[in-house]
């Protein structure tokens, strides 16, 4: 094994499609018109010395160690901003190029430590390998002049000296090995688009600086990465380097956290991981990343980590830790007992949208044709299953329309109910760096998300709209277009039905859906409304990209319909640069829903009552499937409170934390008689469970997640399973205890059996993957190469729907005891329930949730920054401390659920979406009042957590 | 009839005492109930005469200085008013050598007119050019300016016409017209008076250019430094825009062009044109690579022209009188006339604007006076502070741009300075790289780090240290900037090292302090 090697071509690749030929050291080559001279060389197999370029950023010319000689040019041009011409000579090394760099050279070591040996990026430092390709054998400055290097110079203190700053959890700022050559504050403004980053003082007194020369944790920084990527020397270094070393090999792996699915090398020393560095060839994140996927990665190796499986008889006795054969033996007796003693519908199973795509496809294999019912669902039922249902009865397909490539040709972005730099961070760099190119950007928030005004971007248009009135506001854009001709009647004409056409348009066009009108309940001025319409019809190529905010609500799927109505409308489907992008929240869960995790659906959303999909899996498998859709989660729950449902496997998610109406949960939970929980953590469903299954991190297992644009990227092991078995192994074991025949001895052979079964899997193999790279499905005989772009020649249904969508208001409203609206979201460091992240160092950016109120309402409850409030719905009441902000409009309040001490779904409510019972957690009536500290039901729920993690044998390390 | 009496409001001139001068006129005039009005003109570039106050007797105008204050009493008891005689009277100020050998086409009403009357511009030939260039199509104005060898004045000639070319021809919808007024140079001040003494050429030059390229908006950057042209720039825009100079059409052309002033910060290198343009644009005053040019990509990506203010202060009277009229003047490739800027140790300084051509002997020897201090002339630099420094053996040379890049020279943007023989040429070099060093924006290594080791190797033969080790080493470290670096900053700075090395090389060979003392 060996590291894996990326090619540094020095400046990015040109798009143009007309070719250049030009001579490098006596050598032809053709590149694209636009390749820069070093790139040009570069891939002629040249290296020319560089240390300010690199191809993730635009050439920056400072360095000046790659001048080169251009034959009919004066002088010495850089290869970096000299872009190729045809019929060109150059020459990249001259007597006259030598003396040049090796002068460069010498100024530079001038001004840096000679301690090579004891230095962090020894082996990986571009400094000393241009220092050994010009030759540099001497510095005749000597050492004694001024200098960044030392603290004290001649004994007098060096004030260009700064310490190093370690502030960061994850890298340190050594400023003394610093070149100055700006990579770092490129990569944050071009890449990922911060800002945080400057070069402070001029000349010699030129040093990189965070912020205004503050600690890089107190900036702006958002701990993304990219600049400590980008240097080329110990400067920006991760910690994990320093106190390891050097790695020594590297595999390409995919992120466990959101749905973008950055491709990441890991970076190890036999078994330890040294350090996640984005993978350029990544086509999801191309060579990007957020603090999650590279650095957080720490809660695998996290001491909560349970390692062995434990049962125990009631949820109020301790654990007691068995063997595995001891667990499944347990399991299998008890599930068999629960199915004689309660029926065969009486125990169901949960998938979960971080496990693979193979584990996924077990668990509900277990469930169809171990337990013999359908009683199979997943996490994405309270987040993207309206996505499945809206873009299905439209478009055919229950995902993405496009690439993330897609969005650097779109004109126009629409984000609605999304918070792409928290929630999506490598593509919100992505969509950033777009608008900053000049493409406009309309937000459809209840909040003031960052994207609204962020440096150097600035939305066209902010529709603040009132929480649960997305179906309104949609429909009066439709309004706009309809009413004022805006709509691209070729496009319509020929890939949708015309007559559904007419009578959507009809409806749109009535009057009580004009902007004036909705105004009086969206509290969206009509202008910004029209403004935002005919910016989004006529400014181009427009995409929409939405998440949560839109799906979270008793009209989720009528939502996702309008949004579908609008792209077809204005023909924004079917090309690079538009289209309808639903982001996921999780690494998997477009994979989970692919994989058949839905109750009424089989792999490749075929409905379970379909003959002919069921015939496939029953001639494969040998079993009889159950024709009726099974349970929903929240009908699972229902059936437990029941007392129907006693039974159920939860791999890989945390109901009881996220959830909506946790009481409802915990009781439903509380009813049943063998809850197997398969996690990591003893999380907070696990206070209820019977069977404790450890499960394994991403780093140790092989497998597939399947992002948010439909690419499936394979997921690599690096390291052994600490806790012994991948968690597909588990399942299979567990299966086998129950007699079932499985025997796969890879997860490839998991895929071939999803390719087999499922048209859109077709091609799909480990093998294929490995040549490929990655592929977005579908992925058979009709596009061999995957589909980037959907509906490119007509919809997957055949003719476009246009759906009527009637706004009705959710049951859920204010009145005098619940007065505000309270919406929630995440944030950038934290990740979902913070099961993983909450284990690592992010903490130091968001140690706790907070209520962020609008100032008008906190003064009138007496509410001062960071007081202890209580929030209370109809359905419960929590306690957490106040962030007063005007970043909500008055009358809404807003939170994060990433810490279980919070618990904001005590809050919300059991309503949920019409169609898919998706729960309604953007909506909740509550009241905000001064308070002195937590309330009963928190101190009650934490004894009884701290109560049901009590393992026997060992002590609790508080006690 | 009343009677106009002159005194400039150069700052030049202010800080010679014009302003007490002019104070002191006005008490008398209305002392003794004088018909008499003051006009605040232009300097005429004489600084040695300073203040001078001239008084039109007849339609000629005669002159009186240097005056100081308490002279003013004295002048009007001899009559000043009427043109009396007086040892101050210099006699009718055209007639003055210095002035009257001088060809003024750019300069031509400078210190004459009232800097913002726009009524004494149009009866001294201004917006004859622009009136002209409105009926033109913009590639003919183009064409004019290409006839006529207009090269950039800023220092580095390049043709202005190509550069005009190149941004009529790229698309675009928005194109800019910036004006490189940060005029930072030692010894150079002919931006300034420009500004401060006929304002109206400049903005009539920046309006020809937008009509010749289709740009709709310019800006002048000038620097903090120059608080009074800030002014009269400021208050000229302002008029000429209520005088539909400036605005939606201009001259009723039909095509609009605006423009403001902006004032830098008191970087040196946001004269550098891509420093400038980042400055301009609110970002931190360092130097763009090149390519793209600002001619296709400059101000806010847009293509756009950035000239120096004397080049576009030249336009208007090509375009009246020709591109050929213009040609004829000058020698080889360096057309037309240059406003030479005299300064230093010398006895005549001020602004001389000639033909392309004159003897640097004769300019400092002639023109100049030579030293101020009455000692020999010993070195001269020419172009600023990265100019190479010119030794009587090579005052034949003659000035234009060509003739003195053969001798490792330039002529930037047209200053001289003069140096007496007690200047030690190890300290001038040594203040070349210091310069660097305090004035570099910190982008590129060779001038970020380079500057700060070429004063501490200087120091180093200054102190008898391994010499012609560290000789060698400075030269090395020439090459380096002077092949290596982004910009002219660091990439000039080798000349005026260079130079005092090659033709001064005694005092790079210091007797050691230790020898000294012995």
């Amino acid at each position: 094994m060996s590291l894996v090697s990326e090619i540094d071509y020095g400046t990015p690749a040109s798009r143009s499609e007309t070719m250049v030929t030009l001579t490098i050291d006596g050598q032809q080559i053709s590149v694209p018109e636009g390749t820069s001279v070093m790139r040009a060389s570069r891939e002629a197999g040249i290296m020319v010395p560089k240390l300010c370029a690199t191809d993730m950023i635009d050439a920056f010319g400072s360095c000046r160690l790659c001048l080169v000689e251009i034959e009919g040019r004066a002088g010495t041009p850089a290869s970096c901003t000299t872009p190729v011409a045809p019929g060109m000579v150059v020459h990249t090394q001259t007597g006259r190029l030598k003396d040049i760099r090796r002068g460069v050279m010498e100024l530079y070591i001038s001004d840096h430590p000679l301690d090579c040996l004891t230095c962090a990026a020894n082996g990986d430092c571009e400094l000393q390998d241009m220092a050994g390709a010009v030759g540099l054998r001497d510095v005749r400055y000597g050492y004694d002049g001024d200098n960044h290097v030392a603290a004290r110079n001649n004994g007098e203190i060096n004030l260009k000296w700064m310490p190093k700053d370690e502030s960061n959890p994850y890298f340190t700022y050594d400023p003394s090995k610093c070149i100055v050559c700006s990579r770092c504050v490129n990569a944050c403004e071009e890449v990922q688009g911060t800002f945080a980053l400057t070069i402070e003082g001029r000349g010699f007194g030129s040093r990189v600086s965070a912020g205004m020369h503050e600690s890089f944790i107190d900036s702006e920084c958002v701990s993304c990465g990219a600049c400590v990527q980008a240097c080329p020397t110990a400067t920006l270094t991760e910690k994990s380097v320093i106190s390891i070393g050097q790695p020594e090999h590297s595999v390409v792996t995919t992120c466990a956290y959101c749905g973008v699915g950055c491709s990441f090398k890991a970076e190890m020393r036999g078994e330890e991981l040294v350090r996640m560095v984005p993978w350029k060839d990544g086509q999801a994140n191309r060579g990007h990343s957020c603090v999650k996927g590279r650095f957080a990665y720490g809660y695998s190796t996290h001491k909560d980590r349970i390692l062995n499986p434990m049962i125990r008889e009631k949820i109020s006795d301790p654990w007691r830790e068995v063997t595995w054969d001891e667990a499944f033996a347990h399991i299998a007796t008890e599930f068999k007992r629960l199915q004689y003693q309660y029926g065969r519908d009486s125990v169901g199973g949960i998938t979960s949208s971080r496990c693979t795509n193979e584990e996924t496809f077990l668990v509900q294999k277990l469930v169809r044709a171990g337990f013999g019912n359908n009683n199979v669902d997943t996490c994405a039922r309270v987040c993207h299953s309206p996505t499945g249902y809206g873009l299905g009865q439209a478009f055919g397909t229950s995902a993405g329309t496009q690439n993330f490539d897609s969005v650097e040709q779109s004109d126009v972005v629409i984000v609605i109910g999304a918070n792409p730099t928290d929630g999506h961070p490598v593509f919100a760099s992505r969509l950033k760096k777009r608008l900053r190119q000049g493409a406009k950007l309309i937000v459809i928030d209840p909040r003031r998300i960052d994207l609204v005004r962020t440096p150097h971007v600035e939305a066209s248009f902010h529709l603040p709209l009132q929480p649960g009135t997305n179906v309104a506001v949609l429909t009066a854009l439709a309004h706009v277009i309809v009413t004022e001709g805006l709509f691209d009647e070729k496009f319509i004409r020929e890939r949708c039905d015309w007559s559904e056409f007419e009578d959507w348009a009809a409806f749109v066009a009535e009057p009580q859906h004009s902007p004036e009108e909705t105004e009086k309940f969206t509290g969206v001025p009509a202008d910004l409304v029209r403004g935002a319409a005919r910016l989004y019809a006529k400014g181009g190529n427009g995409a929409i990209y939405y998440g949560l905010g839109v799906t979270e609500h008793s009209q989720g799927s009528t939502t996702v319909m309008a949004i579908a109505n609008l792209a077809m409308a204005t023909g924004n489907i079917g090309r690079p640069g538009v289209g309808v992008n639903p982001l996921r929240g999780q690494n998997n869960v477009q994979g989970s829903c692919d994989m058949g995790s839905f109750p009424h659906e089989l792999p490749g959303y075929r409905h379970i009552s379909d003959d002919a999909t069921r015939d496939i899996f029953e001639k494969l498998w040998g079993v009889k499937l159950d024709k009726e859709p099974g349970l929903r989660i929240p009908n699972m729950l229902d059936a437990a409170v029941d007392g129907t449902f006693k039974g159920i496997y939860i791999q890989g998610e945390d109901i009881l934390q996220s959830d909506p109406d946790t009481k409802h949960v915990a009781a439903g939970l509380a009813a049943m008689e063998c809850v197997v929980v398969h996690d990591l953590f003893l999380n907070e469903t696990a206070n209820y469970a019977h069977v404790f299954l450890p499960g394994s991190t991403f780093l140790e297992k092989d497998g597939t997640f399947t992002n948010a644009e439909r690419r499936i990227n394979r997921v690599r092991k690096v390291m052994s399973p600490r806790n012994g078995y991948a968690d597909w192994e588990v399942t299979q074991k567990m299966a086998q205890a129950m007699g079932l025949a499985w025997n796969y001895q890879h997860p490839s052979e998991i895929m071939d059996e999803i390719a087999a079964t499922t048209p859109s899997f077709a091609l799909v193999s480990y093998d294929y993957l490995e040549k490929m790279g990655s592929v977005q499905w579908p992925c058979n005989e009709k596009t061999p190469l995957g589909s980037p772009i959907m509906h490119v020649d007509g919809f997957v249904r055949g003719k476009g729907k246009f759906i009527r969508t009637e706004y009705v208001a959710t049951d859920e409203r204010t009145g005098p005891r619940f007065p505000l609206l309270l919406t929630t979201g995440r944030i950038l460091s934290q990740y979902n329930v913070g099961a993983q992240t909450r284990r690592t160092e992010n903490v130091v950016w968001h140690a706790e949730d907070r209520l962020e109120i609008h100032p008008h309402d906190a003064e009138q409850r007496g509410i001062r920054d960071g007081d202890w409030i209580k929030l209370a719905s109809r359905s419960g009441d929590t306690t957490l401390r106040a962030l007063i902000t005007d970043r909500v409009a008055p009358g809404v309040v807003y939170t994060t659920f990433h810490h279980p001490d919070t618990q904001a779904n005590v809050i919300t409510t059991d309503y949920s979406d019409w169609a898919t019972n998706c729960p309604e957690y953007k909506v909740t009536a509550v009241q905000v009042s001064p308070s002195n500290g937590p309330s009963q039901w928190q101190i009650d729920y934490d004894e009884q957590a701290r109560q049901s993690r009590r393992i026997a044998g060992k002590l609790e390390a508080a006690e | 009839m009343t009677v106009k009496i002159y005194i400039p409001r150069d700052a030049a001139a202010l800080s010679l005492g014009a302003e007490k001068v002019a104070k002191a006129v006005a008490q008398e005039v209305a002392n003794r109930g004088l018909d008499a009005r003051i006009v605040r003109n232009g300097s005429r570039g004489m600084f040695w005469l300073e203040p001078l106050v001239e008084v039109e007797v007849d339609g000629k105008r005669i002159g009186y200085g240097p005056v100081k204050a308490n002279d003013v009493s004295m002048l009007f008891d001899a009559g000043l008013i009427t043109g009396g005689d007086h040892t101050l009277c210099l006699g009718e100020v055209e007639n003055l050598p210095f002035l009257k050998e001088q060809t003024r086409l750019t300069f031509a009403r400078c210190g004459i007119t009232d800097p913002l009357s726009l009524k004494d511009y149009e009866a001294h030939g201004g917006l004859k050019g622009l009136r002209r260039a409105a009926d033109m199509a913009a590639a003919d104005i183009v064409k004019d300016v290409t006839d006529s060898g207009l090269r950039g004045r800023g220092g580095a000639g390049f043709p202005t016409g190509i550069k005009w070319k190149t941004v009529l021809d790229a698309p675009g919808e928005r194109k800019y017209i910036v004006c490189n007024a940060d005029e930072g140079d030692s010894g150079t001040f002919a931006d300034r008076m420009i500004m401060e003494g006929d304002p109206f050429v400049l903005i009539e030059g920046m309006a020809i250019a937008s009509l010749a390229t289709g740009a709709t908006k310019g800006f002048v950057y000038t620097r903090s430094e120059y608080p009074h042209a800030i002014a009269v720039m400021t208050e000229a825009v302002e008029i000429a825009r209520k005088a539909g100079i400036l605005g939606s059409s201009v001259l009723g052309s039909g095509k609009s062009f605006d423009m403001e002033v902006r004032t830098g910060a008191g970087a040196y290198v946001c004269g550098e044109e891509t420093a400038l343009l980042n400055s301009l644009e609110g970002k931190r005053g360092v130097v763009r690579a090149k390519p793209p040019l600002p001619a296709h990509k400059g101000l806010f990506n847009c293509p756009t022209v950035i000239n120096n203010v004397i080049s576009l202060a030249s336009v208007p009277v090509i375009i009246d009188k020709g591109a050929t009229f213009y040609r004829d003047f000058g020698m080889g490739r360096s057309r037309g006339t240059i406003p030479l800027q005299i300064a230093g140790n010398v006895k005549h300084g001020g602004l001389y604007e000639t033909a392309f051509g004159l003897s640097l002997g004769d300019i400092v020897d002639k023109i100049g006076g030579g030293t101020r201090s009455g000692r020999p002339v010993k070195a001269v630099q020419v172009g600023g502070p990265l100019g190479a420094y010119f030794p009587r053996e090579l005052f034949d040379t003659p000035f234009d741009y060509e003739a003195f890049a053969a001798k490792d020279g330039l002529i930037g943007h047209a200053g001289i300075v003069v140096f007496d023989d007690t200047a030690d040429m190890l300290t001038q070099a040594r203040f070349a790289m210091e310069f660097c060093a305090v004035e570099s924006c910190g982008k590129c290594t060779p001038c970020r780090i380079g500057s700060i080791r070429g004063v501490e190797t200087a120091d180093k033969i200054a102190r008898g240290i391994e010499p012609e080790k560290n000789r060698a080493l400075l030269a090395d470290l020439c090459n380096t900037m002077k092949f290596g670096s982004l910009c002219a900053l660091g990439g000039f700075t080798p000349y005026p090292v260079m130079s005092a090395m090659t033709h001064f090389p005694e005092d790079f060979s210091p007797v050691p302090l230790i020898e000294a003392a012995e």
